[in-house]
């Protein structure tokens, strides 16, 4: 009986299961507060709850059944219902090229993030942050995952991304007497953000570049231990310039990085990489990481390749700590130091090397507990890092290592099982 | 006068204080299938390093069609037309059957970062051919049923017969083999020998193999070298190399030095 009702499942489509999770985020929007007075609580529990049940453990119940009520329910219901229209139009959609059935569900996508964040501003900021740190997470997997080296400059080519978008924001558009020129036109900066963004990630990538060049002659533990020199490098670099506040930080950056812009950047970067790791170009990193002088004598210029991927990699950090220092707007040195590397590495081997989904999910998981364990202060830095150790033990590689993200595969309906795939 | 397929001149290497190679010569014309034969540590990998360019040659000078190619880095040799395979199978371990083959194709790939990067048209279309190629070479080494299996998975033969598609995915010129059968039982030797034929008929490729087994080399080569301490000590077909006095010396050692 229970086998049956879960076979059933394995027929919903992507977009049945976008479908039920809409319906679960307009159900909490537009009843969850009555729903939580009902059960006992104060208020709508912010992220899925975790929270509130640390703070007071007795109404640990009501919770989860305001977890059942407003999101499992529909979420298991609305899918179920509606397999057979669901999977229409993912085929109907299929008619059409692809970035069209693509677009609809990354719409859908939207539409969920958005009425989910819309019950307040805390969820808003750590949705953003969320997703920075899928862009970080799988930026970092190119190197650590795919080409197998261990770098740590990541944070620092964050903060150079998010001081080089900063400085020419806040220069352009904010603060006149910071270049001493007449800033630009007010409405021009949103269409402008892009092209400043891709500086900053240029400029990243530049930084790369310093890295590369000497740690790519030989392999072995040189990139980490330049990397990490770089590191300390960018920061105590802009802790001296008193151009940008030296350790005071930069603040009142426009607030130009709202939910739609971060989103739409992190879907970029998720289909860039993903294109990249999936050509045999970029699967020549797969080759110099298991093996370098087989992929030489298959005609794979490996230094070519190292140096692409690192440098593409810095360009997508770059983009993320531009993102990062418009949704905090405000930076400081201290922002790009030891502890996000730490946070960063743990990502990418919590959630899987060498995958897509595996960054998507140790990103989301790890920012999503650190939000959430928050009330346990200090006692969060001895539960997630005691979650890794299991992980590896139990998963050496990461909860989903060497998966592909294949995207037509993702889209198209669900057949019977067992009948005409 | 056309140039020969592959001219080794005067080749010598040195590791430290060792002489590895010490005077190579090597001329090879294409559809020939040659062997180097020789004990354990006699150089015979050494000198497919220097002409694949893993090394850099102390002395001496190697022609591919009359173009000077040592000093080159090795996958620009590889792109030039000299395939190779390894006496220990370093194949990628977690990459499938048909990506080791389509990685092969790298140098001919002209879509480039830009279209790695945002999947345009063009690179799409090329990935298709590809593909398309990779599976064929696939078919006829065999094991197209494995395709999408990661080579860690596969037995030893299939792994050999990977390593053989991926060299020839290159396109090469000439083929240098290292023990192709190594560690095989009589079985997958048939079928490794088998596969070596085919290659040379059907692709007309040149073949340099360095092998233990005397019943394949004496099989399969038209000509013989025997290196022994680095330097050739001798040359000819088959039945001169079996009978040669220097070459017995050398495998078995010689008479009364026990």
């Amino acid at each position: 009986m229970i086998r049956k009702i879960i076979a059933s499942y394995s027929r919903v489509p992507l977009l049945g299961w976008l479908l039920g999770a809409l319906a679960a985020v307009a159900l909490e929007r537009l009843a969850g507060a009555p729903i939580a007075n009902f059960l006992g609580l104060q208020k709508i529990p912010v992220l899925f709850g975790l929270s509130d049940m640390i703070k007071s453990p007795v109404r640990i119940p009501n919770v989860i059944g305001y977890l059942l009520i407003v999101y499992a329910i529909p979420a298991a219901v609305v899918p179920r219902i509606c397999i057979s229209p669901a999977n229409g139009i993912a085929a109907l959609l299929l008619r059409y090229p692809m970035a069209i059935s693509a677009a609809v569900h990354l719409g859908l996508l939207y539409a969920i993030l958005h009425v989910w964040s819309g019950i307040s501003d805390y969820r808003v900021l750590v949705l953003r942050l969320t997703l920075i740190a899928v862009m970080l997470t799988l930026s970092l997997n190119v190197v650590n995952g795919y080409m197998g080296e261990f770098s740590c400059s990541h944070p620092g080519f964050m903060a150079l991304g998010a001081y080089c978008a900063s400085v020419l924001t806040i220069g352009l558009f904010g603060d006149p007497e910071f270049f001493g020129v007449a800033s630009l036109p007010e409405p021009l900066g949103p269409f402008l953000f892009p092209a400043v963004l891709i500086l900053g990630g240029l400029l990243a990538s530049v930084g790369a570049l310093f890295v590369a060049v000497p740690s790519f002659r030989t392999r072995g533990d040189y990139l980490a231990i330049i990397s990490l020199a770089f590191l300390f490098i960018v920061k105590s670099l802009i802790e001296n310039l008193e151009f940008v506040h030296g350790s005071r930080g930069l603040s009142d950056q426009p607030d130009w990085a709202g939910l739609p812009t971060v989103f739409i950047w992190t879907i970029l970067c998720i289909w860039s990489i993903n294109n990249f790791v999936r050509s045999t170009i970029g699967k020549a990193l797969n080759a110099v990481r298991d093996n370098e002088m087989a992929a030489d004598a298959m005609t794979v210029d490996t230094r070519r390749t190292k140096m692409a991927a690192f440098l593409f990699a810095a360009f997508w950090a770059g983009i993320a700590g531009g993102l990062f220092a418009h949704v905090m707007r405000y930076v400081n040195p201290g922002n790009f130091g030891i502890q996000n590397l730490a946070e960063v590495l743990a990502m990418v081997y919590f959630g899987g090397l060498n995958s897509v989904y595996g960054s998507i999910v140790g990103a989301v998981s790890i920012s999503l507990l650190g939000e959430a364990l928050r009330p346990l202060e200090i006692f969060k830095w001895i539960i997630i890092p005691l979650l890794l150790i299991l992980v590896m033990i139990f998963r050496p590689t990461g909860l989903i290592a060497f998966r592909d993200l294949d995207v037509a595969n993702l889209l198209k309906p669900k057949r019977q099982p067992g009948g005409e795939a | 006068m056309t140039s020969p397929l592959l001219q080794v001149r005067n080749m010598s290497h040195d590791f430290g204080g060792l002489r590895a190679v010490s005077d190579y010569n090597l001329e090879m014309g294409s559809g020939q299938i040659r062997g180097l034969i020789g004990p354990n540590g006699a150089g015979k990998t050494t000198v497919f390093n220097l002409i694949a360019g893993m090394y850099k040659p102390s002395e001496g000078e190697i022609f591919l069609e009359g173009v000077k190619i040592d000093g080159l880095p090795p996958h620009l040799i590889a792109a030039r037309g000299v395939g190779r395979t390894f006496q220990n199978l370093l194949l990628w371990r977690h990459m499938t059957v048909l990506d080791h083959v389509k990685m092969a194709r790298y140098s001919k790939i002209r879509y480039g970062l830009f279209g790695a990067f945002f999947g345009t048209p063009g690179r799409n279309r090329e990935e298709a051919e590809i593909e398309e190629m990779a599976v064929s070479l696939l078919e006829r080494m065999g094991i197209r049923h494995l395709a999408d299996q990661v080579v860690l998975n596969l037995p030893y033969g299939a792994q050999r017969r990977v390593e053989i598609a991926r060299a020839l995915a290159t396109e090469p010129r000439i083929l240098l083999l290292d023990e192709p059968t190594a560690g095989m039982n009589p079985e997958e030797l048939a079928q490794i020998m088998e596969i070596i034929r085919r290659v040379h008929g059907e692709f007309g490729l040149s073949i340099l193999l360095i092998e233990h087994r005397m019943k394949v080399v004496m099989e399969l080569c038209t000509t013989i070298q025997t290196l022994d301490f680095g330097s050739v000590i001798a040359e000819g077909t088959p039945e001169e190399i079996q009978n040669n006095p220097r070459v017995i010396d050398a495998y078995l050692g010689r008479e009364g030095a026990v």
